[in-house]
């Protein structure tokens, strides 16, 4: 019941919050929402113990039966159960854990928005739907999750909704994600007509009982298709190609916000989903590989994006990007435990990251524009002390958290069977990459002279100072914490280095300290750009810098080819063409209503001459 | 006395029915409707007689003033008719009543 | 027996309030109140006491009604029935409650008309004399006509004629099919009948059932309504009043869907396994083509109107795949299609008082000044676009699960809507509640708040407690 309870505290305070919104104070909406959250985390501090203590590292509860799915072969219940093993733990840990301390900040930080109870409504109810998402034992109550999470990412994105540009960011992040989930759903379909199951813990048991039998072509291209569908919903909810394109422009929401949903927690839904259902990928090599392949792609796309951009908050949603494709690259290559790993240590740092985006950018009077920064090094230390902090796991350097999850990860590439060295190239070349935008951002924001006039003025709040140390503190040393997770991917497909190349390690740790270097030389300008430096604008007016501050591109390849033509379709179409047909009938009525009351014109003599007529014609033919 | 066959009588009757109809269609004054109306109803007279003297019956005869006396009330009635339409319309154009246009 | 009381106490009551309005104003929504409670209790405490769980289809009454034709009153229930008429109770409730300050004149007419409508709707749903089904029919659509005509909105008649034509001409093919069919039953037994049970007893050859199930089929695909006999819909939803078009959509298109369980897919099931493809493909349409035409529009009830085409076609869908998932799928959306559109329409009338436009245009944030309105809009869109955890998801996911495993591709193309529904679900949401505040509303007042709520709350019951709904097994 433990289990269930964890998610028991955000919705009560949710409800709480939602019924009695206006009329509560500050103190109590904070006290309320922040506490919840405290007391899930708590509960799940707990769980992971106990699971630890168990026998067979798995805990499970069933709530009620919710219904039941019939196939050919039999009926299959679907229950409101929870699960949670090591891969669950971990999630359940990193939501409410690193949920905690931005909730507390979130407190702080939104204190003095009119709207704080439904705020704070919002992101409670975000956190129950994420716990749903990663404790369910089923796959209809993970779309439950999934689906909520969407939302309420769809309402914290649009939160200041009289703004138009936060609505159609609301709006798009919406539907794009739908589009990822609709393909996960059918591949829920598919799993259950050729499986008859939902059930994960089941599912991973049909499973291996298949793949030890002789493989019969339609159960693998069967297979095929549900492991590319589930790819499909994990590339719409995670930001990865080529379903990206929502994540930036969902920096329109309140920080606290970017860091919970689109950075620490749901973005990496789509990594939990696969790495949960990573018996369907075992035995599709071939979309481990697409896996593979696209992190890589993401990651070295969302690199270059990162480096056109202005505004603080876009270049780390790019960064999240680009991060979740190295996770992405890591599941592709079977290298499970060290995606998890990443997953856990990013939602640290970049959490971390966010939060000190947030309060330099509050400090600034809502100035998110690098170019209008600078000299924050002396201005703001406390922050940037802590950036830095971020900034160091990001790159990885050595001793940080970010090191041991991305050296693990990269580790793994060169000898694995679904990745190998070309992709072990490009995850390198990524690190490079997030050194060289790191530094970037490092160095527009906080080095050179300081580039706005107004005062500073820091939130110095103990509680989210508090919750900004914590979180450091996590960056740093979250590399410590032992992950646990060889019971729940036992099959794991990496063989210990089989002819690795003996500089792999080595190429691997130098590379992002290669980047510093060359960002030191090629970012001089930023780095001592002072107020009237107009170098510093001149170096960002390219061609190029300006499709990459775009997103590449990718937005209006998707306007052009699907939205504008719908739109076209829907304009065009808009009284129902159907409903012109159906009143055609109409105006053939009307026709010959028309006709016949020329007819009818009321004049006598026209009558008579009708008559005559007619009577002559009558004779005529009488006669004849 | 040649008598006078009655195919004649009644091209003559057919040729003042044809006259008396065209003028009804055609014309516009009320009035000359009426008078035209009335050049029908002798028309059908004239057959009457024709009949009635080739089969020597008196039938025709009969029919006639019966014919005669209906045109009168007709007159009546039509002229009453008219005084009310000139009173009311201020003209005798019968297409000025087609209320009854549908 | 109790029924048929119930049947006519529902008309005497409308009566009545007729009569009342003219000599104490404002009783009629009283007695109406009180009367559609009271019969509803009736009803309630009527099936809960039966020793009897109305598996199969359970004959109440059998009267003969025209002797020359063998036409009988007869009537019946099972599961099916019972749950649509309690729908039927439910929103006819809401029905009084809604119209409550909307309805200016004629007020006592008025209710009349709404409470024979249900009289009507509820008589469709018991009969099993097909001469009778027909005349229940057509007593639920006089009065529908009469509510759309006379107390619409601007283009009412039209609204009217067009509603009125399109489900007359469907339902005078219907009546050809009746009497062919019970001419059909002469000359095969000598005997007249118009009796339900006699014609599912009749073996009947596949070509003269494909003929006969045609009609039936039409004017029950107009009633849902699919594609390309969708066109009323929109026009009828759009100028009836609020409780109108609650009654519309919530279970008047209902008796389309009941219909094509009952009589066509029952009475015809080769020729209905043959026509599938066909009805399929006209489904999977709807669905499409619905939430296309929702996403144009810029009428609050009219894109709302398209969405109930949509969902229907998921019905329609789901009775075609003759699959039992598919099938307990089909129920569930209809009730839950009956709640989310009913909540919907309530609060385009709730605007509409305010406001005095539909357009989404003189629309949008609303939320500044009726944050109540506007979660419950929000809830009820959520519902409309298949969130899980409200009703309308387990239906959808039912049937989209049961379609699958027949005919895979289907389920597919239908699964597009789950995007194109979001995308209209974005639109109202947002065109009406969210962007720049264009004019301040009064948030939602007690009594509107109690609808919404009740429909919410009904709403996530179905949807995380569905076994309540799943658990009858609806003959089969």
């Amino acid at each position: 019941m433990l289990l269930a309870s964890v998610m028991l505290y955000p919705l009560l305070s949710f409800l709480f919050l939602v019924s009695f919104a206006k009329k509560l104070s500050w103190p109590t909406v904070a006290t309320i929402s922040v506490a919840s959250i405290g007391l899930s985390a708590l509960a799940s501090g707990l769980l992971v113990w106990q699971l630890s203590a168990s026998d067979n590292q798995l805990l499970t509860v069933t709530l009620w039966h919710w219904f039941d799915l019939n196939s050919h072969s039999g009926s299959s219940a679907v229950n409101i159960g929870f699960y949670l093993d090591g891969l669950s733990g971990v999630m359940i840990s990193v939501v409410t854990g690193v949920g905690f301390l931005i909730h507390l900040f979130a407190a702080i930080y939104m204190k003095a928005d009119k709207n704080f109870a439904r705020f704070m409504a919002y992101m409670n109810l975000f956190i129950f739907a994420m716990l749903i998402l990663v404790l369910a034992d089923n796959l209809v109550l993970l779309y439950l999750g999934w689906e909520g999470v969407g939302l309420c990412s769809f309402l914290l994105i649009g939160f200041w909704y009289q703004e138009k540009s936060n609505v159609l960011a609301a709006r798009k992040a919406f539907i794009v994600t739908r589009v990822g989930d609709t393909s996960m759903a059918i591949a829920l379909f598919l799993l259950f007509s050729t499986f008859g199951t939902l059930d994960i813990e089941l599912l991973s048991s049909v499973l291996p009982v298949i793949n030890g039998a002789d493989t019969d072509a339609v159960l693998d291209d069967k297979l095929y298709w549900i492991a590319l569908l589930l790819l499909g919903g994990a590339v719409g909810k995670s930001a990865q190609l080529p379903l990206q394109t929502w994540l930036p422009d969902a920096m329109a929401g309140p920080t606290p916000v970017s860091a919970l949903i689109h950075a620490a927690t749901m973005v990496t839904a789509g990594v939990y989903l696969i790495a949960r259902l990573h018996h369907v990928f075992l035995l599709t090599p071939e979309v481990m590989h697409y896996i593979a392949w696209l992190g890589a792609i993401t990651l070295l796309l969302a690199g270059v994006a990162a480096l056109a951009q202005n505004d603080i908050k876009r270049v780390l949603a790019y960064s999240t990007m680009s991060q979740i494709g190295y996770m992405m690259l890591a599941l592709g290559a079977g290298a499970w435990s060290a995606g998890a790993f990443h997953l856990m240590t990013h939602a640290f740092f970049k959490a971390l990251l966010f939060l000190t985006a947030g309060s330099i950018i509050y400090a600034l009077h809502h100035q998110q524009n690098l170019f209008k920064m600078g000299g924050l090094l002396q201005k703001a230390p406390f922050e940037s002390a802590l950036f830095i902090i971020g900034l160091i796991c990001l790159m990885a350097l050595p001793g940080s958290s970010g090191f041991f999850s991305k050296e693990a990860i990269i580790a793994q590439l060169w000898s694995s069977d679904t990745a190998g060295p070309m992709l072990w190239w490009c995850a390198i070349l990524g690190a490079l990459l997030t050194s060289l935008y790191s530094c970037r951002l490092f160095f527009l924001g906080f080095l050179g002279r300081a580039r706005f006039s107004a005062p500073i003025q820091a939130e110095k709040h103990i509680l989210l100072r508090a919750a900004l140390v914590a979180l450091a503190i996590l960056s740093l040393l979250g590399g410590l914490i032992p992950l646990e997770l060889s019971l729940v991917f036992p099959n794991s497909v990496v063989l210990a280095s089989k002819n690795e190349p003996s500089w792999l390690h080595t190429v691997a740790i130098l590379t992002p300290f290669i980047g510093i270097l060359a960002a030191w030389l090629y970012f001089k300008p930023y780095r001592l750009a002072s107020s009237d430096n107009k170098q510093v604008l001149g170096m960002h007016n390219g061609k190029l810098a300006q499709f990459c501050q775009q997103g590449l591109g990718f937005d209006s390849v998707y306007n052009t080819f699907i939205v504008q033509p719908y739109m076209w379709l829907a304009k065009r179409n808009k009284n129902d063409i159907f409903d012109q047909i159906m009143m055609l009938n109409t105006w053939y009525v009307g026709l010959w209503h028309d006709a016949i009351i020329m007819v009818q014109n009321g004049s006598l003599r026209w009558y008579l001459a009708a008559f005559g007529i007619a009577i002559l014609l009558l004779t005529g033919v009488i006669l004849l | 006395m040649t008598t006078i066959p009655l195919f004649h009588v009644l091209i003559l009757s057919s040729l003042l029915f044809v006259i008396g109809f065209i003028g009804v269609v055609a014309r516009k004054n009320t009035l000359f409707i009426l008078m035209s109306l009335e050049v029908m109803l002798n028309a059908v007279g004239v057959a009457f007689i024709g009949a009635g003297s080739v089969w020597q019956q008196a039938d025709g005869q009969v029919m006639f003033i019966l014919i005669l006396t209906l045109a009168a009330a007709e007159v009546a009635a039509g002229l009453a008719l008219l005084i009310r339409m000139q009173k009311r319309y201020h003209s005798l154009d019968i297409d000025l009543l087609n209320r009854m246009k549908g | 027996m109790t029924l048929s009381v119930i049947m006519l106490a529902l008309v005497l009551t409308g009566a009545i309030a007729w009569w009342a309005e003219r000599h104490w104003q404002g009783s009629a929504k009283w007695l109406s109140l009180l009367g559609l409670t009271l019969l509803a209790t009736v009803f309630a405490v009527f099936i809960t006491s039966a020793n009897h769980d109305f598996a199969q289809l359970q004959v109440l009454t059998r009267v003969m009604w025209i002797a020359t034709f063998n036409i009988e009153y007869s009537i019946a229930i099972d599961q099916l029935s019972i749950l649509l008429i309690a729908l039927t109770w439910l929103l006819a409730i809401i029905c009084v409650l809604i119209s409550w300050r909307e309805i200016k004149h004629k007020v006592g007419f008025y209710y009349f008309n709404l409470l024979l409508t249900v009289a009507g709707i509820i008589g469709v749903f018991i009969a099993v004399d097909l001469f009778l089904f027909f005349f229940f029919w057509e007593v639920m659509l006089l009065p529908m006509t009469a509510i759309i005509a006379i107390w619409g909105h601007e283009n009412r008649r039209f609204a009217a004629l067009k509603f009125f034509i399109f489900t007359q001409v469907s339902s005078l093919l219907m009546l050809v099919a009746i009497i062919g069919f019970a001419y059909f039953h002469l000359l095969q037994t000598g005997l007249l009948s118009f009796y339900y049970l006699d014609w599912r007893a009749l073996p009947m050859p596949l070509a003269m059932s494909q003929y006969l199930m045609l009609g039936f089929f039409i004017a029950f695909a107009v009633k849902l309504p699919s594609v390309p006999v969708h066109t009323w819909l929109p026009d009828a939803h759009t100028q009836a009043p609020t409780a109108g078009s609650v009654l519309l959509a919530g279970v008047l298109l209902k008796t389309g869907a009941y219909g094509l369980i009952r009589f066509v897919i029952f009475l015809f099931p080769e020729a209905s396994v043959q026509f599938a493809p066909v009805a399929a493909t006209l489904a999977v349409v709807s669905i499409l083509y619905g939430a296309k035409m929702a996403f144009a529009q810029q009428d609050f009830k009219r894109l709302i109107a398209y969405s109930s085409i949509s969902h229907m076609g998921f019905v329609m869908l789901a009775l075609f795949a003759f699959n039992s998932m598919a099938y307990q799928g089909a129920i569930v959306t209809m009730v839950a299609h009956g709640l989310s559109s009913a909540a919907l329409f309530c609060l385009a009338g709730m605007i509409y008082q305010r406001i005095h436009s539909r357009s989404l245009i003189a629309m949008g944030g609303f939320w500044r000044s009726a944050p109540r309105m506007g979660g419950f809009t929000l809830a009820f869109a959520c519902a409309a676009f298949g969130l899980p955890g409200l009703g309308n998801f387990i239906g959808e996911f039912l049937i989209l699960v049961g379609v699958f495993q027949v005919q895979a591709e289907f389920a597919i193309v239908a699964a597009l809507a789950l995007v194109a529904s979001a995308v209209y679900g974005m639109v109202l949401f947002q065109g009406s509640f969210q962007g720049p505040a264009k004019c301040e509303v009064i948030d939602l007042q007690r009594r509107e708040v109690a609808i919404c709520s009740a429909l919410l709350l009904l709403l996530l019951l179905l949807g995380c407690y569905p076994t309540l709904l799943l658990k009858f097994s609806f003959g089969g």
